[in-house]
Parts: structure tokens; C-alpha cells; sequence
């Protein structure tokens, strides 16, 4: 079975660069257009946020674009048939569905599960199904579409629970940089986030680790990334996108201040 | 008890579980590895009766209301939670819940409120106990429970206004579990009502079962029976039907009504009558009888009643509803204001908006004289003189 995780791995093993945008925002279809726009400026992943009314564990500036996408008609029937075509523009990019539990639920999880592997989609992310309920319900159906989940670890996570996800997945896993939601000021007390990353880093597991929440310039990425093989920005790349009149030139922009050795052009934020 | 009871993982049949992200798991493991032997525990249960009994006035009276019985046909009791210290059932489980924060080590307390009896309920057990409390409002409902904000704040709570959605309980909720998420140590979130991921709507209806416990005993000393025909109680998340109903489920000779918002009707787009118009759908940790559309996004609720605008309801009442245990009708804005009235007038007892819809029940119930019906009467109504004035046309 293809793993594009493992394929990416194999070329690039450290300094991943993770971007997350919310389906159908700015506007109902620059979804797949900016997907390619991420890839070519320098993304190495890829997370397609599916927008729900209540987004329990992001931040306001996820819960804005959420209403936005979803004022725009962005649904997640809309947005599996609109990815169909995302393989012939990005072939290698490991491209993940993040979003929550029911309007998943409400499409039926078999159903978006064949719809999602028929895109070529390689990894889910599912906040607010645990684990437990992953593995008991749905780890054969999301096997038998060659589909992958990713597991959220944070700081509080004990070292036998982070062994427990880390068996469940061949994808990466998801650490959570500290207390608190999507965009938020995780990176404030640095000393206590590094020595969580160093942490869980010596546990050898045998998933790359990829840093989210709060990471939001090319200091936080490259502080993320000192022990993980990457990290993970949303938010900050959406506000970058909210009101730029051009969002491909703004999403470019952004992706070169994280990459470049240049000072970043976006101003560092929160 | 057992059929009503949830599983290990929290279910009452398909319903319940925790359906949590990763950054609450520790919190919601650690309560739900202890609930059950701290609730269990001596020193916990003296201090908690001591409190039910001499802090916030239980038990309760279960007042036979005469001229509600003439009117309605049958013989009425209301079993009196309104004249529970705060003014209303919700301070049951505030009191258990602050002393189970103490035993946790936890030092900040947050919680959610639509009506505000929570939120009042909240910030007056953690004066009591010396605890900082940080109460989520719905910026509408802050609005229209005007009184509760001034109580909350007299009583040293910061109250925060949830700006987002319909602004209204759902949404503070909402916040509510933001806040926990960012604070995941410190704090203890007491949830008002048997919704939210396991333990909570476990633990909330036993420190709500309080309510039935004493009802039996009660209308044993009243009538010789502790059965009565009905047991009727209003649900916006459920907390005080949980509570009026725990020790009747396994009686199937007492029948349960639960009592829904219809807003202006199940057939608007004005309502919140989940039982109505819901379906299963994951809210706030939990799978439940949830309205939204056909996509899955979670809708906008409609009731007058700012403590049952909900769009869900607890995973239990979900289960009684579909087991078809308890029988749920809807009540619209209008039918609850008459009642709201008529229950002023006829008993000197002016309920909360909430209780109302309870009593606006009775008039479609197909009562028979020889029907003896307990109403929980779960709150007072002094919050919402300002909507009664305006809306009834007192003013």
C-alpha cells in the first residue's frame, strides 16, 4: 500500500513543513487551487480543514474562516467531490482531511472514507474521536481504504498512551506544543514546551513528529523543529490570507518568510 | 437500576461516551476514574448532606397545589425547587461538584450558563469554598437574564460573554471547553447539566437524584404510595428531569414526561424540541439526539426560555426517548408564558420560564381526576419578571 508519509519521509526527513487551510475559505473554490499554490511555494504537507459550525478545539481566527467557509456553502459532500481532481495536480503531496466528528458522522463514516481514498486523500484527522473509539469502530474500514488517522499528543499525555497512538498510526503524530487551541500563544514558556518535545522525541517511536498549535513564524517553525521532524501552521497562514487581494501571491509570500533565511515578511503574531 | 445506568465507556444504549480531543483527556479520565469512589466516599457524603440540608435548605416541600388540581383535573404536587438556596435545582450539583474539585486539587472552577441559575449556582459555591469562578454566557442570554449577571458578579464571578453562534448556551459551552483545554491543570469545569462527555452526565444526575429521592419519600407520607401516575419535568440539557426522574426509571407504573421548548412551534425553524427535531449527532463530547442540518452542522435553537435553547439534549433523555421510557411533548413560547401566569395566579408561585413549560404540559396531557402528577417546579421566576411584564402585557 502507498504511504506518501513514509515516501516523503524517505526524501525529506527533518524541517517538514505542514500548512492547514479551511475548505472553501477565502472563497468556496480556491480550495484545490491553493492547495497547489502551498505545494509549489514549498508546503511538504498538507491539511484540508472540513469547516464545522462548532469547532470545539481551534481558536478564533479557525472559528472565523469555519463561518466564513460555511457562509460561503462549503460542505463536506461539496468538498470530497471537488478534490477529485486533486491527484493530477499534487501527486506527491500527503494531503489530510481534518475536521470533527458529525458532519462525518452524518455522511456516514464508510461513505467518507471511500470518497476520501477515491480523492487519493492519505490521512484523517478527527479531534474529537478518541482513540479508542478510532480503534474499536473504524481502524478496518479507514485500513481497507488505505487511509490513515492522526492522533493529537499533548503535554499531559502519558508515555504509555503516546505508545498506545503511535501503534495505531503509520502517518505522523500530532504534538500538541502546549496548553491551549489553534493560533494560540503556545510558545510563551519555550523552556517548558522544549523539554516536552525533547520528551517525547527520546521515546524512539515510530512515527516523525510533527509540532501544531501556536507555531506561527519561521522562529516558532524552526524552534518547533529542532525536536520534531516538523511542524504545523494554520492559523497564522489564514490570517496571511484574510482580505489579500490576491490570496495565491499571499499565500506565497507566507510560505517564503518561513522558508527563506530572510527575516519572515509577515509580521510574527501571537 | 442497572438498564438506565451507563456502561463503563458511558453509554445509555447508543448514546453518551466521550468524544473528547486529546487535550481534555486527562482531565476527563482523571474525573472519571474518581467520581464514583469520591461520591462514594464518608467524609465526601457528610459534607454533602450537610450542605443540601443546612446551605442550600433540603429537602424541598412537595406542596399539593389545590387550585392548579382544580384546574388541571387531577391532583398536583410541585415539588418545590425553586426555594432551593439560589433559586433553583442547580445548585444540587454545584455542591457536590465544588467539594469533588476540593478532593481533586483543583483551584480555578469554570462553568457554562444559559438562564444563569447555573452560573448564579456556580459563583455561589465557590464564594462558599474561596474559589476563583469564571462563568461563559451567551452574550444574548447575558442580555436577557439581566438579573443573574448582576447576582453572579455580586457574588465575585467574572462572567465572560460567548460572542460566537447564537450566542446563547450552546455557545457558551462552547467557550466553556475552550477555557478548559487552555487550562488544563488547574481547573475543574462544572458543567450545569447531564450533557458533556462521560462522567458528566452520570455524575450530574446523581447529585440531581436527590430530587426523586426525596419526592418518593415525601409522597409516600402524603398519599401511602411513593408512585405517583406522572413525573413531569422540563429539558433543555436535562439536569432537573434527570434528577426527578433517576429514582422512578425502574418503575414503570410511574410514567416520565419530559417537557421540551417548541419555541414557536416544531414545524418553524424557531424551535428547540431535540427530541422533535433531532438527530443522532455528536455535541459537547457527546452522542445524543442533536438538531442540525443534513451536513451535520450543528443549528441555531429558538426557545423564550434562555435555559432550554439548546440544541441537544443529555445522552440519557436521548435514551429515554428512543426507549420510549419517558413520553416527550413540546411546549411553545406562548403556552409556557400562560402557564408562567396562571401558576402566579392560582398558586402564588411565579416559576421560571423553564419550570413553565412543565406546567403549560399538564393542559395536553389527557389528566384523569384520579392521576396523582409530581412536577418539578425547578426554578423561581424572579429572573424573568422583564420578559413576564413585557411579554404577558403587565407592564
Amino acid at each position: 500500500m502507498q504511504n506518501r508519509f513514509a515516501d516523503l519521509l524517505a526524501r525529506k526527513p527533518q524541517g517538514l513543513l505542514n500548512l492547514y487551510i479551511t475548505a472553501g475559505y477565502p472563497g468556496r473554490h480556491d480550495t484545490v487551487p491553493l492547495l497547489r499554490t502551498l505545494a509549489e511555494a514549498g508546503a511538504d504537507i498538507l491539511e484540508i480543514g472540513v469547516p464545522f459550525s462548532d469547532p470545539l478545539a481551534d481558536g478564533p481566527v479557525i472559528q472565523q474562516t469555519s463561518a466564513v467557509a460555511l457562509r460561503n456553502g462549503m460542505t463536506l459532500k461539496a468538498l470530497l467531490q471537488e478534490l477529485r481532481g486533486v491527484r493530477e495536480v499534487l501527486p506527491d503531496t500527503p494531503l489530510l482531511l481534518m475536521g470533527y466528528l458529525n458532519p462525518v458522522m452524518q455522511l456516514g463514516m464508510e461513505e467518507f472514507c471511500r470518497q476520501a481514498s477515491a480523492a487519493g486523500i492519505d490521512g484523517v484527522i478527527l479531534p474529537d474521536l478518541p482513540a479508542e473509539e478510532y480503534a474499536e469502530f473504524y481502524q478496518d474500514t479507514f485500513r481497507r481504504y488505505n487511509l490513515r488517522p492522526v492522533f493529537l499528543v499533548t503535554p499531559q499525555t502519558s508515555e504509555a498512551r503516546i505508545r498506545r497512538l503511535d501503534e495505531l498510526t503509520d502517518a505522523f503524530l500530532y504534538l500538541v506544543s502546549g496548553p491551549g487551541l489553534t493560533g494560540g500563544n503556545q510558545t510563551a514558556d519555550q523552556g517548558a514546551q522544549q523539554a516536552y518535545l525533547q520528551r517525547v522525541a527520546a521515546l524512539n517511536l515510530r512515527n516523525p513528529r510533527l509540532v501544531g498549535f501556536g507555531i506561527a513564524d519561521k522562529a516558532s517553525f524552526e524552534q518547533a523543529c529542532q525536536h520534531a521532524h516538523g511542524a504545523i501552521i494554520g492559523s497564522a497562514l489564514l490570517r496571511a490570507l484574510d482580505g489579500a487581494a490576491d490570496p495565491h501571491a499571499a499565500a506565497r509570500q507566507f510560505v517564503q518568510g518561513i522558508r527563506t533565511t530572510q527575516p519572515a515578511s509577515t509580521p510574527a503574531t501571537s | 437500576m442497572s438498564h438506565y445506568q451507563p456502561s463503563a465507556r458511558g453509554y445509555y444504549g447508543q448514546f453518551g461516551g466521550a468524544f473528547i480531543p486529546e487535550m481534555l483527556y486527562p482531565n476527563v479520565e482523571e474525573l472519571r476514574e474518581q467520581y464514583l469512589d469520591i461520591l462514594a466516599d464518608e467524609s465526601f457524603q457528610r459534607e454533602y448532606q450537610l450542605l443540601l440540608r443546612d446551605y442550600v435548605g433540603r429537602p424541598t416541600p412537595l406542596f399539593k397545589a389545590e387550585r392548579l388540581s382544580q384546574h388541571f383535573g387531577a391532583t398536583i404536587y410541585l415539588k418545590r425547587e425553586d426555594l432551593c438556596h439560589t433559586g433553583a435545582h442547580k445548585v444540587n450539583n454545584t455542591v457536590g461538584q465544588i467539594l469533588l474539585a476540593e478532593r481533586l486539587g483543583k483551584k480555578r472552577i469554570i462553568a457554562e450558563t444559559g438562564a444563569g441559575q447555573h452560573g448564579v449556582a456556580t459563583a455561589t459555591v465557590c464564594a462558599l469554598r474561596g474559589l476563583e469562578c469564571i462563568v461563559y454566557m451567551g452574550a444574548v442570554d447575558m442580555e436577557r437574564q439581566k438579573p443573574n449577571v448582576a447576582r453572579m458578579r455580586m457574588l465575585g464571578a467574572e462572567v465572560r460573554a460567548a460572542v460566537s453562534g447564537s450566542q446563547t448556551l450552546k455557545d457558551a459551552t462552547n467557550e466553556a471547553i475552550r477555557d478548559w483545554i487552555s487550562n488544563p491543570t488547574d481547573t475543574h469545569y462544572i458543567i450545569g447539566s447531564v450533557v458533556g462527555p462521560h462522567p458528566y452526565p452520570d455524575l450530574v444526575a446523581r447529585l440531581q437524584a436527590v430530587i426523586s429521592e426525596e419526592i418518593r419519600r415525601q409522597l409516600r407520607e402524603k398519599t401511602g404510595s411513593e408512585l405517583p401516575d406522572y413525573v413531569v419535568a422540563c429539558v433543555g440539557g436535562g439536569s432537573n428531569a434527570a434528577g426527578a426522574f433517576y429514582h422512578y426509571l425502574d418503575e414503570p407504573a410511574v410514567k416520565l414526561v419530559a417537557v421540551e421548548a417548541a419555541g414557536h412551534g416544531v414545524d418553524t425553524d424557531k424551535s428547540a424540541a431535540t427530541s422533535v427535531l433531532g438527530r443522532p449527532g455528536i455535541i459537547h463530547g457527546s452522542r445524543t439526539l442533536l438538531m442540525q442540518d443534513e451536513h451535520g452542522q450543528i443549528t441555531e435553537p429558538h426557545s423564550i426560555s434562555a435555559g432550554l435553547d439548546y440544541p441537544g439534549i443529555g445522552p440519557l433523555h436521548a435514551f429515554l426517548a428512543d426507549s420510549k421510557r419517558a413520553q416527550f411533548l413540546s411546549i411553545t413560547d406562548a403556552d409556557a408564558l400562560q402557564a408562567a401566569q396562571l401558576c402566579s395566579r392560582l398558586e402564588g408561585i411565579i416559576p421560571a420560564l423553564e419550570s413553565a413549560h412543565a406546567i403549560a404540559a399538564l393542559q395536553v396531557m389527557d389528566l384523569k381526576p384520579t392521576d396523582v402528577v409530581v412536577l418539578n417546579l425547578s426554578g423561581r421566576g424572579d429572573k424573568d419578571l422583564e420578559t413576564y411584564l413585557r411579554e404577558l402585557h403587565l407592564a
